[in-house]
Order: structure tokens, then C-alpha cells, then sequence
């Protein structure tokens, strides 16, 4: 069985090597700022420590006021898991950094999060829609799409 | 903030396909009649091709082919009903065809949606007169859960016209089976004289 890391020790060594990256964790998950989510990925995937070279799922939810994009992160060596999250309160044109030069499996998740919710990946290598067709009006999975 | 630069550029096939999609649902707002034009054939059949019918519909009915064709979870019932246990050889249904040149009925079993809608119309184009189609479970008969969303087509009736519904969500085999049954009803009714 997968062990779940304790969010809040995690986040207490995110902000050691990067501080101010956390903004806040409990004990399922960590929520990092948007714009070091690149960095604080990296760090957990590189620090041999954390080791998360798998990318389980990644997720957006609507919370009307803003977006939550959620990372399932597990490591296969040391076989513990953490969930990832960061916001995005921007509604018209919600952006986070893209996550596929760390881990590959990203490419499509992001794709069908933008395809679906609306959520632009920065340095994304192919970002357009996935599930439905191009031109389709609105992103069917939002909460005010009707 | 400056985001469409982190935007892909769509690819001409990406165009296309969007272009197929536009069209077939501004093609099909509107549901096709079902074909019901052997309801009073008996009328107006004469004796010399009475005799003929009969062979040709008894030869049609019982060597129906249907195609190898799924779309969602209905698509196991209709393995199902393919398997020993149910065993549809009983209805001269040995084979499931691959290629729609070869196939008579195609039973629609699953969800439909827009993306995928055209395939099936092209499919469907594909297959040699005379045809038939089954549509099979809540989805295919008129969209069932997902009649509202906004990628389902609202009943393949929109798509293609449809001889046999067989409703349920999925159906039993045994209730395939009795549709096809039907489908054998219908086909003996048919002239090969057009009225």
C-alpha cells in the first residue's frame, strides 16, 4: 500500500528551499503558489528525499471563486504518494505553469483540463483541444456552463 | 495577461474534422422518420412477386449479418448475446462482420456523441442495401442520461434512420434477441418490388 506523506512536513520543506512556496497544507496535501509551481515540482521530483518520478493524475475543480488544479504525485522507489494543488483565481483567463518537462504523463491531463476547464498550461509544447473539437464554444465542465 | 501565445496552433486535419462535426449537427436538428413504408405493402403486392418476396425475405431474414461495431458499455450485451450461452447462430447471426460491405444490421449499441457521430454516418454510408439498423439501449434511442449535454447526439435517429429500438440501460441479451426477432418480422413484411 501507498503511504501518503503528511502534507504539512512537506510544505515545511518546500518553503526551507524555497521560501514563501507553500501557501498553506494540511495533512492530505500541499498548496503551493502558482507561479513557483515549476520550481516546487522540480524539487520534489529531483530531491532524493520526496523521488516523485510518477506522475499519477492531475485534475482541475471549479470553486467558482477560483480553480484548483490537483496533482496526484507518488514514488514508485520509496513508494509514498502526495497531492499536489495550487490555485488559480484569474476566471477569465486562468493560467499555471505546464508541468511536462518534468513529468511526460502531464502532456494529455493538461490538455483535457484545457480542453474541459479552461485552464491554460504556460509552456505547454501542444496545447489544444483533446476530447472535443476544435472551435467548440465554452468549457463544458465549468460550473457556469450551461 | 497575455496567454493565446501559449496556445497551439490547430492543425489543418484538426479544421477538418471540426468542419465534419459543424456540418452533421446542423444536418440533423431534426429526428429521421422511421423507415415504416412496408406497413401497407400488403396491398399493393401482386401475385408473381408475392412468391418471390417469400424466398428473398426468408433468405434475408434468416442470414442477417450484423456488424462488428461498439460504442460503449451496451457493446458487451451485444457480446454477450454473441457468446454460447445466448448464442444468436440459432438466428443464422454467425459472424459479426468487420467490414460494413458485408454486413446487413448494425446494431448501435452505446452513447453517441458529435465527435464521434460522423464515423458512424460513414459507416453506415458504407454498408450494401438492403440495411437495417438496431438501436440498442437508453443512449442510442434518444440520448437517455446525457440527452442534454453537449457532446451526446440526442438519439442516433439524427443520424441514420432506425428500424428496431430495443430500450434498457444496458439491455439483456435476451432482449436484443427478442429485437432482432422483430427485425425478422419486419424484413418478411418488406417487397423487393419499390411502391
Amino acid at each position: 500500500m501507498t503511504i501518503a506523506l503528511n502534507g504539512e512536513q512537506v510544505a515545511k520543506k518546500i518553503n526551507e528551499a524555497y521560501p514563501a512556496a507553500a501557501a498553506a497544507a494540511d495533512k492530505v496535501g500541499v498548496i503551493v503558489n502558482s507561479d513557483s509551481l515549476f520550481q516546487v515540482a522540480e524539487f520534489l521530483k529531483k530531491t532524493p528525499e520526496f523521488d516523485f518520478n510518477y506522475l499519477g493524475d492531475m485534475t482541475a475543480v471549479d470553486f467558482t471563486d477560483y480553480f484548483e488544479i490537483v496533482y496526484r504525485l507518488v514514488s514508485l522507489e520509496h513508494n509514498h504518494s502526495l497531492v499536489l494543488k495550487t490555485r488559480c483565481y484569474d476566471r477569465d483567463n486562468p493560467a499555471v505553469p505546464s508541468v511536462v518537462k518534468i513529468w511526460r504523463a502531464a502532456d494529455y491531463m493538461e490538455r483535457e483540463a484545457y480542453d474541459l476547464m479552461g485552464i491554460i498550461f504556460m509552456g505547454h509544447p501542444n496545447l489544444k483541444r483533446l476530447l472535443l473539437w476544435e472551435g467548440f464554444k465554452g468549457y463544458p465542465l465549468r460550473r457556469d456552463y450551461i | 495577461m497575455e496567454v493565446e501565445k501559449y496556445l497551439a496552433a490547430p492543425k489543418d486535419i484538426d479544421i477538418a474534422e471540426a468542419k465534419r462535426i459543424e456540418q452533421l449537427i446542423a444536418a440533423s436538428q431534426r429526428p429521421i422518420p422511421d423507415p415504416d413504408s412496408w406497413i401497407d405493402q400488403e396491398i399493393q403486392r401482386n401475385v408473381l412477386v408475392t412468391s418471390v418476396d417469400y424466398i428473398v425475405d426468408w433468405a434475408r431474414s434468416r442470414s442477417l449479418f450484423p456488424l462488428m461495431f461498439g460504442l460503449a458499455c451496451c457493446a458487451f450485451e451485444m457480446i454477450g448475446m454473441a457468446t454460447s450461452r445466448f448464442d444468436i447462430s440459432r438466428y443464422g447471426m454467425d459472424i459479426f462482420r468487420w467490414s460494413p460491405r458485408q454486413a446487413d444490421v448494425m446494431i448501435v449499441a452505446g452513447t453517441l456523441t458529435w465527435k464521434m457521430a460522423p464515423a458512424v454516418r460513414k459507416v453506415y454510408d458504407q454498408m450494401a442495401e438492403p440495411k437495417w439498423v438496431i438501436a440498442m439501449g437508453q443512449c442510442t434511442i434518444s440520448g437517455g442520461p446525457f440527452r442534454e449535454s453537449y457532446s451526446v447526439v440526442p438519439g442516433i435517429n439524427r443520424i441514420i434512420p432506425v428500424d428496431v429500438y430495443v430500450p434498457g440501460c444496458p439491455p439483456r441479451p435476451e432482449a436484443l434477441i427478442y429485437g432482432i426477432t422483430r427485425l425478422h418480422q419486419k424484413i418478411v413484411k418488406e417487397s423487393i418490388q419499390k411502391p
